[in-house]
């Protein structure tokens, strides 16, 4: 397998959608090659980093009104 | 990941949680939303939000959009919960109402994703730039001319925050439809399944969206993180 084939299957490797056969030349070449070892790892961290971006959360009168708004519904 | 931010966030308000951080299962949740159990509506939407806000934002131009459409869309789990079937998840059919709602504002803000096809320009040829590789004449052709340059440790505090803020600005760059898959998958922490369901996508192009879309972020980091190590 070359590189830039190995970049493009990366997404496929981490879901684990690869063929059989074109995810063991994956790890073949993932064991012999730093540049797309290297690769490979920051996909993961970019990826770890995205499940970490700060989360906002509901403005307190929104929710207030959510909440109102609930209380007042008529029962089904 | 989804299952942190839900337990931070149902924890942080303990007092009217009904069970200790964890919601309970579907059905459970559904029959007390049924008989109108307030604790369990506040306990709901406060372990949803932080995420549907995520998610609503990857259709919207501002982030107060973004709370006027959770608003909405909690409206409509309000309209919509005695008549709800169970077929698929509660979460997933929630969602699905957050991104109808997202999709209205988001025509409304002229920040439309456009549906159907790909589009060829954005969704098709390499995603690293060609000239990264060695050429046809080279002995080693499709192999890197030099390895990707190392990232400064993200254990380093700093280098985290600075990691994330790159990344926001860069997802805001994406192209719409990728800009969605990359924030339900990798910053809200969906399933494949459950996003192909909400957006009525295929797997096959769905991956093809987020590959592109986590090519073009860890390009936009490995670009920062060579900017600033260029005196």
């Amino acid at each position: 397998m070359n590189c830039d084939e190995f970049v493009e299957l990366v997404t496929a490797h981490l879901e684990g959608a690869l063929a059989p056969e074109t995810e063991r030349r994956f790890v073949e070449h993932l064991a012999e090659c730093d540049g797309c070892d290297r690769y490979l790892d920051q996909i993961r961290t970019t990826v770890g980093a995205l499940g970490r971006l700060p989360m906002q959360r509901l403005a307190p009168e929104a929710r207030d009104r959510l909440l109102a708004a609930f209380r007042d519904w008529p029962a089904g | 990941m989804p299952s942190t931010v839900t337990g931070s966030s149902v924890r942080c308000m303990a007092d009217a949680a009904p069970a200790h951080g964890v919601l309970p299962a579907d059905a459970v949740v559904v029959a007390r939303l049924r008989v109108r159990d307030e604790a369990m509506f506040a306990a709901l939407i406060d372990a949803w939000s932080p995420g549907m806000l995520r998610a609503a934002r990857a259709y919207v131009a501002d982030d107060h959009a973004a709370q006027d459409v959770v608003q909405e869309a909690w409206l409509g789990v309000l309209r919509g919960i005695d008549g709800f079937q169970q077929r698929s998840s509660l979460r997933t059919w929630v969602y699905r109402i957050l991104v109808n709602k997202a999709k209205t504002r988001g025509v409304r803000d002229a920040r439309t994703v456009p549906s159907g096809s790909l589009s060829p320009d954005q969704d098709h040829g390499p995603t690293v730039d060609p000239a990264r590789f060695r050429g046809t004449d080279d002995p080693y052709p499709g192999h890197w001319h030099s390895s990707p340059p190392a990232w400064p440790s993200p254990e380093d505090s700093a280098v985290a925050a600075e990691t994330r803020h790159q990344l926001a600005a860069a997802l805001a760059g994406l192209p719409a439809r990728q800009r969605v898959v990359v924030t339900l998958r990798d910053v809200a922490g969906h399933s494949s399944d459950e996003v192909c369901e909400l957006l009525s996508i295929s797997a096959a192009n769905q991956r093809v969206l987020l590959h592109r879309g986590r090519a073009a972020l860890r390009a936009a980091l490995e670009h920062h993180w060579i900017k600033e190590a260029t005196p």
